[in-house]
C-alpha cells in the first residue's frame, strides 16, 4: 500500500472512474434482479446444469495444468534470453489474447480437425479430437496460455536476475537456479497468472463451439449451456449465468488474496 | 497486473463504444424494419428486399436477422420494427398479441447434409443411428433440433449424436469442414451451401414441418408499407423467390 499523504489521484478523474465502475457492476446487478430465488436451486442443479459445471471445472483444471507446462518454460525463454526475432514471437504468443476467439476456434479447426493439418497424423496415431472433452481443454488451453505468458513474463522482468547471478556464481546448475530461486521470487506471478489462465478458461466460448461440438457432459460447458438454455429457458440461462458470476468473484478474490500476502 | 496493457485494453473498449454510436439510420423518407429469422437471410435480402424499394421509391428497407426466439424476445423487450417473420409458430405465438396480419408464407423440411464426398455413405434416414457415423444434429432447446427429435419419435430411430449444437448454422458448419460424416439442417441450408455440402432427402422428413408465419408488429408507425410487404412476401412473386430458395408451400 502506498503512503496516505499524496494520492496522486486529481479529483476530476472520480467522475469517469465512476461511470466506469458502474459500467461494470450495473449489468450485473441488472442479471441478478432478473433471477427467480424461489426456483434458483431447482434451476442451477438439474441434470444438465451439474454436468456443465463439472464438465468446465475439470476441463479448465487441466487446461491450466497445460498452461503451466507450457507457460512457465515459454515465459522463462522470453524474459531471461534474447535472439533474433524474439519480439516477433512474443507478439504471435499474444496473439490469442486479442483474436476473436471463434478465429482461434477455426484455426484450431484446421490444425487439429479431422481434415486439417494434423488430422491424418493424428488417426494414424488412434487420437480422436473432434467432439472429445480434448477438443474444449485445447480450446482453453489456445486462449488461456497468453495470460499465464504475459504475467509470468512481468513478474520475471521485474524480479530481475541479480539472484540468478548470485545462485549462478556460487555454483548453482541452471536447473537448481530456476527452481530454487526463480520460481520462488515470481511465485505471486505465477499464482495470478495460473488464476487467471483458469479464469479464462473457465469463460471460453467461441472456440469450444465452433472447434469441440457441443454435448452434455462431453464438450458442453458452462457458457455453452447458458447460451443453450437461452434459446428455451431464459430463467435458466440467468441462474447459470449467477453461478458463473460467482465463481468469477472468487476467483478475482483469490488473485488479491495471492498478491496481498506477496 | 500490467499497466500497460489495461490501458490499452480500456483505450481500445473506448474507442469501439465510441465507433458504435454513428449509426446514421433515421433517412429523410420512411424505413421499414424487418425482423427475418435467419434461413430467410438471402432470399429477403437479395430478392425480395430490393423489388420492394424499386416499387416503393423512398422507401429504405432494414433487414435484421437472427434466431426466431432472439427476434421474438427483441420484440417482446420493445424493439422498434414493422415485420416479423418467424421460422415456427412457437416464436409467433409467444407475441401473439402484439401483431396483426399473421400469415403462414413458407415451410421448411429437414434434410441430412453430408461432405461432398460422403465419407460415411449415409444414404437415409436409418444410416444416422450407425454409431460408425460421427452424427451432429440441433439441441432438443432449438426448433431445428425439436424437429428431429419429432422424427425419431415417429420413426422409433434413435440417433445418437456426438454434438447437439445451438444452431443450424453451427450444424452445417461442422459437416461443411468434414468434422461431422452428417448433419441434420434444412433444406433451405443444404441449397444455400452450394457444393459445400450434398443434401440426402429423406421421406420421413415429412414428420416434421417447419411453417414459417409472418406479420406486421401492432406498434408498426408503417403500417401500410408493413402490409405491403407481407403482401409481397405471399404473392406470386415472393413465393417464386422462396421456392429457389429451397422453401415449399405452407
Amino acid at each position: 500500500m502506498a503512503g496516505h499523504s499524496y494520492s496522486g489521484v486529481p479529483r476530476w478523474v472520480y467522475a469517469p472512474a465512476a461511470v466506469g465502475a458502474l459500467f461494470i457492476v450495473l449489468p450485473l446487478v441488472a442479471m441478478g434482479t432478473r433471477v427467480r430465488w424461489t426456483e434458483f436451486f431447482s434451476l442451477v442443479s438439474s441434470d444438465a446444469s451439474v454436468a456443465a459445471l463439472l464438465l468446465s471445472l475439470r476441463t479448465s483444471a487441466a487446461s491450466t495444468v497445460l498452461c503451466v507446462v507450457l507457460g512457465v518454460p515459454m515465459a522463462l525463454v522470453l524474459a531471461r534470453t534474447s535472439f533474433p526475432g524474439q519480439d516477433l514471437l512474443r507478439s504471435l504468443a499474444l496473439l490469442p489474447l486479442v483474436l476473436p476467439p471463434v478465429v482461434g476456434g477455426i484455426a484450431l479447426l484446421y490444425t487439429f480437425g479431422r481434415r486439417g493439418l494434423l488430422g491424418d497424423t493424428m488417426e494414424v496415431l488412434g487420437i480422436q479430437i473432434a467432439f472429445s472433452t480434448m477438443a474444449v481443454v485445447l480450446a482453453q488451453t489456445f486462449v488461456a496460455l497468453p495470460f499465464l505468458v504475459l504475467s509470468l513474463e512481468g513478474s520475471l522482468r521485474t524480479a530481475g536476475q541479480r539472484y540468478e547471478e548470485v545462485a549462478a556464481t556460487l555454483g548453482a546448475t541452471p536447473t537448481t537456479v530456476v527452481r530454487r530461486v526463480t520460481v520462488p521470487l515470481v511465485l505471486p506471478g505465477l499464482v495470478a497468472g495460473t488464476v487467471l489462465s483458469f479464469a479464462r478458461a473457465l469463460g471460453e466460448f467461441g472456440a469450444t463451439l465452433t472447434f469441440a461440438g457441443s454435448l452434455q457432459g462431453v464438450t458442453r460447458t458452462l457458457p455453452l449451456e447458458i447460451y443453450l438454455k437461452r434459446e428455451s429457458d431464459a430463467d435458466a440461462a440467468v441462474a447459470l449465468s449467477l453461478v458463473l458470476v460467482v465463481v468469477a468473484v472468487v476467483v478475482v478474490a483469490l488473485t488479491r488474496g495471492t498478491r496481498r500476502t506477496a | 497486473m500490467n499497466r500497460p496493457l489495461v490501458v490499452s485494453t480500456l483505450l481500445v473498449l473506448l474507442a469501439t463504444a465510441a465507433g458504435c454510436g454513428s449509426d446514421a439510420d433515421e433517412s429523410s423518407d420512411s424505413t421499414l424494419t424487418v425482423l427475418g429469422a435467419a434461413s430467410l437471410q438471402s432470399t429477403f435480402e437479395e430478392v425480395l428486399g430490393p423489388r420492394f424499394e424499386d416499387s416503393h421509391p423512398g422507401v429504405t428497407i432494414k433487414f435484421s436477422f437472427a434466431g426466431s426466439s432472439d427476434l421474438s424476445a427483441q420484440i417482446d423487450q420493445g424493439a422498434e420494427a414493422d415485420v416479423f417473420a418467424s421460422a415456427d409458430a412457437a416464436n409467433m405465438d409467444k407475441i401473439d398479441d402484439q401483431v396483426d396480419n399473421r400469415v403462414d408464407f413458407a415451410s421448411n423440411t429437414l434434410q441430412i447434409a453430408v461432405p461432398p464426398d460422403n465419407p460415411a455413405s449415409v444414404s437415409a434416414f436409418a444410416d444416422l443411428t450407425s454409431p460408425d457415423v460421427n452424427v451432429v444434429v440441433c439441441a432438443p432447446e432449438v426448433p431445428c433440433g425439436a424437429a428431429a427429435v419429432k422424427i425419431e419419435e415417429a420413426t422409433g430411430e434413435q440417433i445418437d449424436p456426438v454434438s447437439e449444437e445451438a444452431s443450424v448454422t453451427d450444424v452445417l458448419n461442422k459437416v461443411v469442414t468434414g468434422e461431422a460424416d452428417a448433419g441434420l439442417v434444412y433444406v433451405t441450408d443444404v441449397q444455400a451451401a452450394g457444393s459445400d455440402v450434398r443434401g440426402v432427402p429423406f421421406d420421413e422428413s415429412d414428420e416434421a414441418v417447419n411453417v414459417y408465419p409472418i406479420a406486421t408488429l401492432a406498434d408498426s408507425a408503417n403500417a401500410g408499407l408493413a402490409k405491403d410487404f407481407v403482401d409481397l412476401v405471399t404473392s406470386d412473386e415472393g413465393q417464386q423467390a422462396l421456392r429457389d430458395a429451397g422453401f415449399a408451400r405452407p
